[in-house]
């Protein structure tokens, strides 16, 4: 097994005119990597009528409609975060326990509000009730406001995650860009913090300071939108762990903080 | 099976952080590990001395000692008698020799970098330079040096007409901007390593091999500030035949140096 826990999918009301070559083009490098189950998001409808990071509710459901017409149409292998944008609570709540209904698996936080802001309270709650994890956008060490997004470092998740002890919050992609040593030093004693591999980035010596900072049994393998550096970080650990703590990462990390089921062969 | 040819790659500590690795004996293992046969080689400290070619001596020796190590020594064309790092290159039998322009406070489109395309033209010495080495958003706040623009490059390529070019780094829209900004006598004079080329879903390597051609790309890693695995990935993943992934991983570079 093994399961991309940040993948993306585009769908037709987004600005780009090639989202089903896209789409077609992670099912097939999935194929050849191996993975079994993607666990994606859409945020809204990629800046074609809101912010990419600050989706109007319209674009919010429909992203995430477009998701579940995936999820359908590839019960096999993919799976879904409903995403949210947290400054409309009642919206965010509603499509959360609507698309988990309907078979997605976790919740998706872009950066769309701060992550220690009280507005992330109410996902918080209904992510315990629900017993289902949280990934949040991450800029590694956010040392000023970036345009275009709310971003939030790890210093800040782990304010939120401190106040949900019950709930599983996945720090997104420690190689999507920042300074991953800052992240890594935040989390390592916050235990409902995971770190999510995914990013194009491919330091040398980022995985052995994930490994430092939580182990193996914190890492959850991903993608993002660079498949072949999510790759290659699998190759290389395949070099650094023991086959037993590779599988942790692969997988069997997801299947425990994830709901019972929500892979085919869990 | 052809020979997979490593021709970026670095020995020696960084200065924004801690990198493991960086040995001789640990990259040599490294290239056990993902099946290299030969690395270029860059004396990684030297890139951010004063005089940066002070480094080249302990790479020819180290490079005398690991034959799967090919020197790529640093030329600084401000400094007085730069000329002999590149006499001393051929005489090594470097590959190439490499400036990295934003790296030593030069111009990249100045007078010195131009008179330095002549100097590698004239001796056919590759010449390298890397757009970047670390991500821009993660940088140390100290390292301030600029990437290397895509005009810098056509306007090398422009400044003679027998200087190659191996520009490494570099992402899809910096190759596109070159190759389809030059002419095409101009852009079969630069090869381009595929570290920094996204794979899929984006299909950016997809897209160049088939656009600009895979006579222009070479294998190349950007260890061990970089996981070597990624180029390895990037490869994986495409449906490539064994003649275009040789030429990649090897031929390509013996083109180059040609």
């Amino acid at each position: 097994m093994l399961v991309d826990t940040h993948a993306h999918f585009y769908h037709a009301k987004t600005p780009r005119a090639d989202w089903h070559e896209r789409n077609e083009s992670r099912l097939r490098a999935g194929k050849r990597i191996g993975i079994t189950t993607h666990v994606a998001s859409i945020l809204g409808s990629w800046g074609l009528t809101s912010p990419i990071y600050f989706p109007s509710p319209r674009d919010v459901t429909a992203g995430n409609d477009a998701l579940l017409a995936l999820q359908r149409e590839h019960p096999d292998t993919i799976r879904g975060y409903v995403c949210v944008n947290p400054n409309y609570t009642a919206h965010a709540r509603a499509e959360i326990v609507r698309c988990l209904d309907a078979g997605m698996i976790g919740i998706k936080l872009a950066a769309s509000r701060r992550a220690d802001d009280p507005l992330l309270d109410p996902i918080g709650v209904l992510a315990r009730e629900r017993r289902v994890p949280v990934l949040q956008h991450i800029w590694q060490h956010r040392r000023r406001d970036w345009p275009g997004q709310e971003a939030s470092d790890a210093v800040e998740l782990c304010a939120l995650a401190r106040r949900h002890p019950d709930v599983s919050f996945i720090l997104a992609h420690i190689g999507g860009g920042g300074d991953w040593l800052h992240s890594l030093h935040a989390v390592a004693d916050v235990p409902n913090v995971y770190v999510d591999l995914s990013g194009s980035g491919v330091d040398g010596g980022m995985l052995e300071a994930c490994l430092e900072s939580v182990g193996a049994k914190r890492l959850l393998w991903g993608t993002d939108l660079t498949m072949d550096t999510g790759w290659a970080k699998l190759r290389y650990l395949e070099a650094l762990l023991t086959k037993e703590e590779v599988a942790l990462v692969r997988w069997k990390n997801a299947a425990q903080i994830f709901p019972a089921g929500a892979f085919p062969s869990d | 099976m052809a020979p997979r040819v490593d021709v970026n790659a670095f020995l020696g500590a960084y200065p924004w952080r801690k990198v493991p690795g960086t040995s001789p004996e640990a990259l040599a293992k490294a290239l056990d590990r993902v099946d290299i046969d030969t690395a270029w080689v860059t004396h990684l400290p030297g890139l951010f001395w004063r005089d940066p070619t002070e480094g080249n001596a302990w790479l020819y020796e180290t490079a005398k000692k690991q034959r799967r190590f090919k020197p790529v020594p640093t030329v600084h064309p401000g400094m007085a008698q730069w000329e002999q790092v590149i006499a001393d290159a051929a005489n090594a039998g470097a590959p190439a020799v490499r400036c990295d322009p934003l790296y030593l406070g030069l111009d990249p489109t100045g007078g010195e970098m131009r008179v330095l395309a002549a100097a590698c033209g004239a001796a056919r010495m590759p010449l390298m330079l890397a757009v970047r080495l670390e991500d821009g958003r993660q940088r140390h706040p100290n390292d301030r040096a600029g990437d290397l623009p895509a005009a810098a490059v056509r306007a090398l390529l422009r400044a003679d007409g027998d200087v190659r070019l191996l520009v490494t780094h570099a992402d899809r829209g910096f190759v596109e901007e070159v190759h389809f900004g030059s002419t095409p006598e101009e852009a079969r004079r630069v090869w381009w390593d595929i570290c920094w080329i996204w794979g899929p879903p984006e299909d950016h390597l997809a897209t160049l091999l088939a656009t600009v051609g895979v006579d222009r790309f070479v294998f190349g890693t950007g260890q061990p500030l970089r996981l070597a695995e990624t180029s390895v990935a990037k490869l994986d993943l495409l449906e490539l035949s064994s003649d275009a992934r040789g030429a990649i991983e090897f031929k390509n570079a013996q083109e180059l140096m040609a």
